[in-house]
């Protein structure tokens, strides 16, 4: 279980976050929404101490991994898988290389076992014959996938995904929602998603979190948060510039 | 006057925390170095990118050196009837100080601007942090093997460098001005002793430190953008240049 409370985060002069308090639930994805630069990526990097708070606590089984130790921070930290923006792909290796790139770092697995696991791996994310090619050679979508098989090649508890769909036509961007679903459902992590993306988010969410103005204003499954009647959240869903959210 | 030296104050504060910043970066990439498990991979990898890669221009740079120091070396020579020394000058020169020192700014130029801009890369499309997230220290990933190859390779670079300059310089003297080929050698080899050789080697094996230090902190942190990666590539490449002679003065001074 991963709780944040009271977290505050500033670059320079910038408040970012400002005493956000929020819980994600168990086994269910959550999607973080809120307008572009309100905070999402940096909310989501505080998770596994990509980035420290200024202030707060991050909870992750209890243990508040912000006052943790780098030894500490790795063994929370491989609790996680996460699909970043651009995949982040290390460019130097082929697409099999880079999943199975944590197997051989930080598992004493045999070649014989990582060249089981990671085609398995591959194949879940319809990457099965992309294995020899290097991330330069890939689409964005295929990125996200070879992104997607790396971040779930440990098998992780939590899967945090930073705008998986962004830059992505439509129809890949519907394909990489219903691979987070099935995944999810296949390996029944904890699944946390930025996204500006509505109304799709709504479909592989179990509960939708807005964040506007540095605090979350409400965490609600979509069906609620469709009709709440939150002028942040109606805002933000009919895309209205004039309102609480202040549009920089 | 008062802001004034408020804005001073800052400024000396914001530069000796970046020097503190780029010693405690040295002095993790040291330790990860020594933690096992060795990454001899990498350690192969980076020999290979930072020598065999760096081989061609420094080969070239060597002999023309050479070449230059053949010339000019004679042309001094002449002046005290002493062109038999030629060989002896042109090996001290090249062993001492223009072998480490060329061959650095060689391999600061080929090799230590491309790890500033491949590791401001990572940072700028976020690889460095998915090493974090992978529980992978990039430090140790990244950096260390570098350091280690960087002290493998430099000595070995200088010295090849020296091998060829001296052959321009032999080029040069014996086979276009007409100093003798005997004198040429014998008086290299009465006046050059190991001290000369070892502060050769000491010099190279700290330039590659400073080069890869230099290069992969600046490209680490690189601000994570376009004009952040080439301003990181430059300054490594300045800083580097301008520690390399700092610290040529100090080993120099100590060594001579």
């Amino acid at each position: 279980m991963i709780r944040v409370a009271n977290l505050y985060k500033s670059f320079h002069s910038q408040i970012v976050l400002n005493g956000v308090n929020i819980e994600f639930a168990t086994g269910k994805i959550t999607t973080i929404v809120g307008t572009s630069g309100c905070g999402k990526t940096v909310l989501l990097k505080h998770l596994n101490a990509l980035l420290l708070p200024d202030k707060g606590e991050v909870f992750v089984d209890s243990v508040d991994i912000t006052k943790l130790g780098q030894k500490d921070l790795y063994r929370i930290r491989s609790k996680f898988g996460v699909l970043f923006q651009g995949a982040a792909l290390l460019d130097s290796m082929t697409v099999f290389d880079n999943v199975a790139f944590p197997l051989r770092e930080k598992t004493r697995a045999s070649e014989s076992a990582i060249n089981k696991k990671v085609p398995e791996r591959l194949e879940q994310v319809g990457l099965g014959a992309m294995g020899h090619k290097f991330p330069a050679e890939l689409s964005g979508g295929m990125k996200k996938r070879a992104g997607l098989a790396r971040a779930l090649i440990m098998d992780p508890e939590i899967v945090l995904f930073d705008e998986p769909t962004t830059g992505l036509d439509p129809v890949l961007a519907t394909s990489i929602h219903q691979l987070i679903v099935r995944t999810q459902a296949d390996f029944g992590f904890t699944g946390i998603v930025v996204s500006h993306t509505i109304p799709q988010v709504f479909d592989i969410s179990d509960y939708v979190a807005m964040l506007a103005n540095g605090v979350v204003e409400e965490v609600t499954p979509p069906e609620i948060f469709r009709a709440s009647q939150n002028p942040v959240v109606q805002q933000f869903i009919q895309g209205k510039t004039e309102g609480p959210i202040q549009v920089l | 006057m008062v802001s004034l030296l408020g804005r001073i104050g800052r400024v000396a504060l914001d530069q000796i925390a970046g020097m503190g910043r780029l010693l405690l970066f040295l002095v993790a990439a040291v330790f990860q170095a020594f933690r096992p498990p060795a990454k001899i991979h990498l350690i192969i990898y980076h020999i290979k990118t930072i020598g065999v890669d760096s081989l061609s221009v420094v080969v070239l740079s060597g002999f023309f050196t050479g070449m230059v120091m053949g010339f000019q070396g004679y042309y001094s020579l002449r002046k005290f009837n002493a062109e038999s020394w030629l060989g002896s000058a042109t090996a001290l020169g090249l062993l001492r100080e223009l072998g480490p020192v060329l061959s650095a700014f060689m391999v600061t130029g080929r090799t230590g601007s491309a790890m500033a801009a491949e590791l401001g890369t990572m940072r700028a499309t976020e690889q460095i942090d998915a090493l974090y997230s992978m529980a992978i220290n990039p430090i140790k990933y990244l950096v260390s093997p570098r350091i280690i190859a960087s002290l493998i390779a430099m000595p070995l670079l200088t010295a090849i460098f020296n091998v060829i300059g001296i052959f321009g310089a032999y080029v040069v003297g014996v086979g276009i001005l007409g100093v003798s080929s005997g004198s040429f050698f014998s008086g290299m080899e009465n006046s050059v002793v190991f001290h000369d050789v070892y502060s050769g080697v000491v010099k190279s094996v700290c330039f590659g430190l400073i080069i890869t230090w230099i290069c992969c902190y600046k490209g680490f942190n690189a601000p994570p953008m376009a004009t952040g990666v080439s301003q990181a590539t430059t300054e490594s490449v300045v800083l580097s240049f301008v520690l390399i002679l700092v610290w040529d003065y100090f080993l120099t001074s100590i060594m001579l």
